[in-house]
């Protein structure tokens, strides 16, 4: 194992919801990050947002580690979700809310 | 040929698809990462096939990248991906 693959396997797994995004959660750099950032704000989860942008090693090695060219990429409990299509297609589908229900994160009533 | 042509051509033969569409979105994040002059860095793909069958979603956009690996070494930045089986 590499360097940057450990240190990303101790993210998604230390912590219950990764974003890898460009920019942070207060300030998305790309609109696809952004679409990301507002479905987990508006389901009220916690999650960790990590921004590629500035770190180089981390920017390559995430796509390496999920084998999936592109970012924003989100991890619930260590497992690979998607990208920004996936996420968005899953959230209105509620198939989003079933899952972080499933692996006992909570999520904000109303949503 | 152009990127979006060549994409086309991918998609086309690899997963004879029954719906194709390839748009060129990369007007739309001028001034954002990854453009550049010329645009065809950001494009948006909706694809129904009989490939993606019993195919998770992550499965089916794995397909779809791998399809087109050689186009990100080309400078592709951004690929919005529906990818359906037929009935869907």
């Amino acid at each position: 194992m590499t360097d940057v693959h450990t240190r990303i396997d101790n993210e998604v797994k230390s912590n219950d919801v990764v974003l890898f995004m460009k920019g942070t959660p207060q300030f998305p750099m790309c609109g696809f990050s952004g679409q990301v950032v507002q479905i987990l704000d508006y389901l009220g989860v916690p999650y960790k947002g990590i921004n590629v942008l500035e770190d180089q090693d981390i920017r390559q090695g995430i796509k390496d580690y999920s084998n999936w060219p592109t970012i924003p990429q989100l991890y619930v409990k260590g497992e690979f979700i998607g990208g920004c299509d996936i996420t968005r297609e899953m959230f209105q589908s509620g198939e989003l809310q079933q899952l972080f229900a499933t692996k006992g994160i909570p999520v904000r009533q109303s949503a | 040929m152009t990127l979006k042509e060549w994409i086309a051509e991918q998609l086309a033969v690899r997963f004879q698809p029954s719906v194709l569409s390839v748009e060129d979105e990369s007007d739309r994040h001028i001034g954002h990462a990854g453009w550049r002059e010329g645009g065809e860095t950001h494009f948006r793909i909706d694809i129904v096939s009989e490939a993606f069958s019993g195919k998770s979603r992550v499965d089916r956009h794995r397909m779809v990248n791998e399809a087109l690996a050689e186009a990100f070494s080309r400078g592709l930045h951004a690929l919005a991906i529906s990818a359906r089986a037929p009935g869907e």
